[in-house]
């Protein structure tokens, strides 16, 4: 039954498991993304301040972080800290780590970006009009760079969306490993079953990330100077 | 006086859309004249050069140069361009190459002419503009001025029939502008054919030989410029003028 | 530490580092034809061609290179298309790239001013002459610091192709701690590994972009 290979989506839970397992991923993004968030402005703030010191454990944090492949930084967590510092982490627990880690370094630098990106002279004319520093920040600088950082930030989760996939690969039981399930139970019955399902699930992470893309294209739209 | 006709624009007609630009412009250049075409902004002459250059499709009507057509869509576009030659307002340099390849690229890729024998040719029209020194640095470390001087040379080193001038002052800090006027004034002695868009009424006076006054896309006066600035017959281009004057502060609290 | 279990499995981290090189080169060099291609589709909005790019890049940029390439090695198959491991992986990693190449050789294409073409063709160049000598060394030029940026994430998704079978880094650095388990030893190999392929490119990659942006042409 070559041409009805789609049909093994339709047959018991299958479907369901499927966007289960996809909840997993989605899961692990949103709480690192809620995480990262408020870690990341610390840390893009702290990126700007005046202690030289501290600007340079930042680059080296953030410098490490981003060179290395995602799946490196997972690998280091969860067969590393086993061995380093004797806990057992579970894969949901490292992964959630880990993209913290990821996600705040990346908010980090939109932060630090976005705040160096207002021009000086946004800070002389506010001194000019006779606001103080708090002033000056609360209504001039924070809804400027608010403007430049919404759209790379919410860009961010489908970045982190997409590299949650990573997951599988320490073990997890998330869409692609359900899939594999059940293209294995279905082997003879359904001999297309990858092609369909691998195409589904293709679709499916469109489906989540694509909207949250056109969001983000929008707000620059809408935003830019 | 119609022998040597260079240049000639029939009822040409330009539209955006549904807005008419220009609106049956009629207009004949000699060989060796200078016409300085005015008019208020948004009225449609720097659109007319760009039509005498093909950089606009038109909607109706002809631009001939020699006899031939200039039309964005024909075949040999490429060829008439280079019989004309043109100045804009906006630094149009480009920012990659230095002044000489600027002023040489075009010389020998489109025109095939020897790398030698174009820079030899820039580097006499480089001492004419007084720019010599700068023939191995980028646009980006020229003033405004010496920016819009290269471009007078890059035009030139194509050899072209004619030269259209677009507002190439508009841009520049006052003190920039004479140096740029003056080499205009010098290729007008050499007997160069040029259409000129200006707001410098001064200088208009000096270098045309006739002034066209456009506005709401149609030709409104013709003169001499003599004639055109002391008595313009036409209300409009009286207005025109006067915004360019201003009264003595004592004359208007009497 | 384990010295001399790091000195007797390097080599094999050196064997992977290859094949990890060897397809992101592959992977780059087709993403930037990919890239170039549809940069100029794009720039030129080149009618039903424009549409068909436009549905690539959302499709490439909204979807996991690992869900691309199970459907690439796993499904595909089953149509009757067979590749191996690594021609999946190179397909993937271009599938995946050329839509980040393309954005950034359009955004260096529109980043020229109209008035540059305009200059050109009052010349007397043709449209081809315009790209050739003015438009394109202008485009390359801003496209750069994106490019190497796209480069350097390109040789980090090469990360996932453990997953289709490809002994890179990833699969020997597991295959390592699975069989004597000297996490430590294993992971620092495959750290020090990303590190030697990486790093250079990052480093050149900022020294290049300071110059562009801090100098331009001629300074």
């Amino acid at each position: 039954m070559q041409d009805l290979g789609i049909s093994i989506l339709f047959k018991g839970t299958n479907f369901l498991r499927l966007l289960g397992g996809l909840w997993t991923t989605v899961k692990i993004s949103l709480i690192a993304v809620l995480i990262s968030l408020p870690l990341g402005i610390i840390l893009g703030l702290l990126m700007t301040s005046n202690s030289k010191f501290i600007k340079a454990v930042c680059r080296v944090y953030l410098d490490f972080i981003r060179i290395m492949p995602q799946l490196v930084l997972l690998f280091l967590v969860y067969f590393g800290a086993t061995r380093t510092f004797g806990v057992n982490l579970s894969a949901f627990t490292s992964a959630v780590i880990v993209f913290v880690m990821w996600g705040t370094a990346e908010m980090g630098d939109l932060v630090r970006s976005a705040l160096i990106s207002i021009p000086k002279h946004q800070y002389d004319s506010a001194a000019a009009l006779g606001m103080n520093s708090r002033q000056t920040f609360r209504y001039v600088i924070l809804p400027q760079t608010v403007r430049r950082l919404l759209p790379p930030s919410i860009n961010l989760i489908t970045r982190m969306i997409k590299t949650t996939s990573l997951v599988v690969l320490i073990g997890m039981v998330e869409v692609l490993k359900v899939a594999q399930q059940i293209i294995d139970a279905n082997r003879f019955e359904y001999p297309t079953a990858s092609l369909w399902i691998y195409g589904v699930i293709f679709l499916l992470y469109f489906l989540i990330c694509w909207p949250i893309s056109l969001l983000s294209r929008a707000l620059e739209k809408r935003w830019a100077d | 006086m119609n022998s040597d006709v260079l240049l000639e624009v029939k009822d040409l007609v330009k539209k955006f859309d549904d807005d008419t630009i220009l609106d049956g412009i009629n207009l004949s250049v000699h060989q060796g004249e200078v016409v300085v075409v005015l008019g208020p902004s948004g009225c449609g002459k720097s659109t007319l050069l760009r039509c005498i250059n093909g950089l606009e499709p038109i909607q109706g009507g002809g631009v001939y140069l020699d006899g031939v057509t200039i039309d964005p869509g024909a075949k040999n576009i490429s060829e008439m361009r280079q019989k004309v030659g043109m100045v804009f307002q906006s630094y149009d340099l480009f920012p990659h190459l230095t002044i000489m390849e600027n002023i040489t690229l075009a010389p020998r890729k489109v025109a095939g002419r020897s790398k030698e024998d174009a820079e030899a040719e820039a580097r006499q029209l480089l001492e004419r503009v007084s720019l010599l020194d700068k023939q191995d640095v980028y646009p980006r470390q020229l003033s405004g001025g010496q920016k819009q001087r290269v471009a007078i040379v890059r035009a030139l080193c194509m050899h072209p029939e004619v030269m259209l001038f677009d507002e190439v002052t508009a841009a520049l800090d006052p003190e920039m502008v004479r140096e740029v006027l003056d080499v205009m004034l010098g290729l007008a002695a050499g007997g160069m054919t040029m259409v000129i868009v200006t707001h410098e009424l001064s200088f208009a006076r000096a270098i045309a030989d006739r002034v066209i006054f456009i506005d709401g896309g149609r030709i409104v006066e013709e003169a001499p410029p003599k004639q055109f600035f002391t008595a313009p017959r036409t209300k409009r281009a009286q207005e025109f003028l006067n915004t360019f004057t201003f009264e003595d502060k004592d004359s208007q609290d009497s | 530490m384990d010295l001399e279990f790091i000195h007797k499995y390097a080599p094999l981290y050196v064997e992977a580092a290859g094949l990890t090189a060897r397809i992101a080169f592959f992977g780059i060099v087709f993403s930037l034809i990919v890239g170039v291609l549809c940069g100029f589709i794009r720039h030129f909005k080149v009618p039903v061609l424009q549409r068909i790019v436009g549905a690539y890049i959302e499709l490439s940029r909204n979807t996991p290179l690992l869900v691309q390439l199970f459907f690439l090695y796993y499904g595909l198959p089953k149509l009757g298309i067979m590749l191996s491991s690594e021609q999946c992986a190179v397909a993937g990693l271009t599938f995946l790239g050329g839509s980040y190449m393309c954005e950034s050789i359009r955004s260096g294409l529109d980043s020229i001013e109209p008035i540059q073409t305009e200059s050109a063709y009052s010349l007397g160049f043709t449209p081809v002459q315009t790209m050739r000598y003015i438009l394109f060394p202008q485009a390359l030029a801003v496209s750069v610091p994106a490019i190497t940026a796209n480069m350097i994430f390109l040789i980090k998704e090469t990360s996932v192709v453990s997953a289709i079978a490809l002994a890179d880094l990833m699969f020997v650095a597991k295959d390592l701690i699975g069989l004597y388990y000297q996490t430590d030893e294993a992971l620092l190999m495959l750290v020090i590994s990303y590190l030697i392929l990486l790093l250079p490119i990052s480093i050149i990659s900022s020294l290049v972009e300071r110059r562009l942006r801090y100098a331009g042409f001629g300074n």
